[in-house]
């Protein structure tokens, strides 16, 4: 349940990195530091943030989501297929919802009562949900949002207060998501799980219905994120599923801190790895660096981030963990 | 008797050949159904489900149905390796001809040597590889760079900031290189034009919205921006929403002309000027290769020639219900 010495330490080093490379670009490109630059750091992130929220509650009860962008994509697109066929918003909305519901809820009873390892589950599930959608509910790659929908578009892109709501919408999420994981009862028992899952059911932990559960939530925040994904550009690309989207939603999950065998880690750590990247795409874009330099630079700072920790936190048999990533 | 016998064998002759001359004069005759029927063509695009691959199938598979012969459709689901396979296996199975969509200008160059030396005339779309084929269907991306740079030197001349910034497609392809290439020496001759930023979305409208909202920040003043596809650039146009500055940034940008891509984003106003390659004038242009190679009887390959789209530029002032196409009119009336 703890979160671990080493672990926080991590955390530390990825927001210590943030903060230099922060520091950095606004020394180097001007209007950096503009108050309005540093929403839109935030912004341009925060879809990714709001994934990586989902991904860190399935990672953190020992599990992991690789079906997430397979089925937010179908989900979200086959709502804006049946909004452009005539369908009420009152009926698309619902049916995406059970979508997802429905795609979190098999995943978590593959991992819980079939007993497939997550990443197995969730990796075939992404096919398999792609495919369905492709065959039976999405003819084509890109949706549009019709235009009499178009407020829709208009909520995503508001800003009250100055502050843009996908921007709030990240932020209402983690701290949702950090309030539940600590001061709810099935919060803690999803770290009790991830610690150490045999230890979690001997003492009465219900494992294999919070495994579905945690699943469910998973798919439910994947679809707000693919909802707000939608709305900002009027449209949903199915061809989303065949990016590096999963990867680096996993990415912003453990750079933070939090460990790929479950139990260590908190949300804080998701905001914090998120925030790196937003920093760093910020930046590179303004200083006008070429796509494969942005790529380079990217790597570079990751690769540090993990050299450092390692460095300052040594796997040893006391730190490590079977799996450990 | 005999005589008799003869003459009306005679006339019979010169009845039928008449007959036959006749039908000759009225209507390209059974050689050109026959050159086409139980024919079968391999068709790989890069995937299917988006407008411009689901438009060409559609123009294509219309006159198929017409004159008899059979398409084969292949999708790779934007797997570079898979359409290797695809269209590897096609070559095997030796269709009449094969229809390939290029995802640069490198990766099929050797399966396109391979199919004409299997003696398949095969016609590329999209984009080319060095290898010339028997025949080039689509766009000059050159061109569209130009023209796209045009729209916009034309609309930040004198009075305005002339900053203008480009969204490109993925920097390693050769169709968006040679747009930014169009651009780029377009501008250069173009005083008081200066591009603040190019920077690549990868063709995605996500990609594109995050650079574009950070792009307006740095520049508020910006004039101008060249996007370099439609889908992507709903992105594009989104940022420049949530920013506030719709009218007030020019957005220039290319695509397939389908109606949802393209003059819907116009009528909107998301796009300012729009330059279609239009993808059902370019399912006629399939049909009519398909059609000339499928008669000529040459050998694959040894006279390649381009059908290049025309370019047609939408804005508001200029566009009529007829300026883009639907799925639905192209699978019923296209090609």
């Amino acid at each position: 349940m703890s979160a671990g010495r080493g672990r926080v330490a991590q955390e530390q080093i990825i927001l210590g990195i943030a903060v230099v490379v922060f520091v950095l670009f606004s020394v180097v490109v001007p209007d950096f530091l503009s108050g309005s630059n540093v929403i839109s750091m935030v912004q341009n992130v925060s879809v990714l943030g709001i994934l990586g929220i989902g991904m860190a509650i399935t990672i953190l009860g020992r599990g992991i989501d690789l079906s997430m962008v397979a089925s937010m994509s179908v989900a979200v697109a086959w709502m804006l297929v049946q909004l452009n066929a005539g369908a009420p918003l009152s009926q698309a909305l619902p049916l995406a919802i059970l979508f997802s519901v429905a795609v979190g809820m098999i995943n978590g009873i593959l991992v819980a009562y079939v007993e497939i390892p997550a990443i197995f589950a969730t990796l075939a599930m992404g096919v398999a949900v792609y495919g369905f959608g492709k065959f039976y509910l999405v003819e084509t790659d890109v949706n549009y949002l019709p235009e009499a929908w178009q407020w829709l578009a208009d909520i995503a892109t508001a800003r009250p207060l100055g502050i843009p709501v996908s921007v709030i919408a990240f932020g209402v999420c983690a701290l949702l998501a950090h309030l539940g994981l600590r001061y709810l009862r099935d919060g803690r028992f999803i770290y009790a799980m991830g610690d150490n899952p045999v230890a979690a059911r001997t003492t009465g932990v219900p494992v294999r219905v919070l495994i579905v559960l945690q699943y469910v939530v998973s798919a439910l925040i994947a679809l707000l994120a693919g909802l707000l994904m939608a709305m900002l550009v009027a449209s949903m690309n199915t061809r989303i599923v065949s990016s590096t989207l999963v990867y680096d939603v996993i990415l912003v999950v453990v750079l933070g801190g939090i460990s790929l065998s479950g139990g260590r880690g908190g949300i804080g750590s998701v905001v914090v790895g998120t925030l790196l990247i937003g920093i760093m795409l910020n930046g590179m874009t303004m200083l006008n660096l070429t796509y494969t330099a942005q790529n380079v630079i990217k790597a570079l700072i990751l690769l540090l981030a993990l050299i450092l920790d390692t460095l300052i936190n040594p796997r040893d048999e006391q730190t490590a963990q079977q799996g450990d990533i | 008797m005999i005589l008799k016998t003869l003459t009306l064998a005679g006339l019979g002759l010169a009845l039928t050949t008449g007959l036959a001359l006749a039908q000759d004069a009225d209507s390209p005759g059974p050689a050109y159904y026959a050159a086409l029927e139980g024919k079968t063509v391999g068709f790989v695009p890069i995937s299917m489900g988006f407008d411009l691959t689901q438009g060409w199938l559609a123009g294509m598979q219309r006159q198929a149905d017409e004159l008899g012969y059979k398409i084969v459709v292949r999708d790779p689901n934007w797997s570079v390796e898979s359409g290797i396979q695809a269209i590897q296996s096609l070559i095997e199975e030796a269709p009449d001809l094969l229809v390939i969509q290029n995802n640069d200008n490198r990766s099929y160059n050797r399966l396109v040597q391979q199919a004409l030396a299997a003696g398949i005339p095969t016609i590329q779309v999209q984009q080319r590889v060095a290898t010339p084929s028997d025949a080039y269907v689509g766009p000059d991306w050159y061109d569209i760079g130009r023209r796209t740079a045009g729209a916009l030197v034309s609309a930040c001349g004198a009075g305005t900031s002339g900053k203008i910034a480009v969204v490109e497609g993925a920097t390693a392809s050769p169709a968006s290189m040679l747009m930014l290439a169009g651009i780029n020496d377009l501008v250069a001759k173009s005083a008081g034009i200066t591009i603040v930023s190019s920077q690549a979305a990868d063709w995605d409208a996500s990609k594109a919205f995050a650079i574009t909202s950070t792009v307006l920040l740095q520049n508020p003043d910006l004039c101008g921006i060249a996007g370099f596809w439609d889908v992507a650039d709903t992105g594009t146009a989104g940022a420049i929403r949530e920013a506030g500055l719709e009218g007030k940034v020019v957005l220039a940008t290319s695509g397939g002309g389908n109606r949802e891509a393209g003059c819907d984003r116009v009528a909107s106003g998301e796009f300012s000027v729009y330059h279609s390659y239009n993808v059902a004038g370019q399912a006629r242009d399939l049909n009519a290769a398909i059609k000339m190679l499928l008669q000529a009887d040459i050998e694959a390959g040894s006279a390649p020639f381009a059908l290049i789209s025309p370019l047609l530029q939408i804005t508001q002032a200029n566009m009529t219900p007829s300026s883009c196409w639907t799925l639905d009119e192209l699978a019923k009336m296209g090609g």
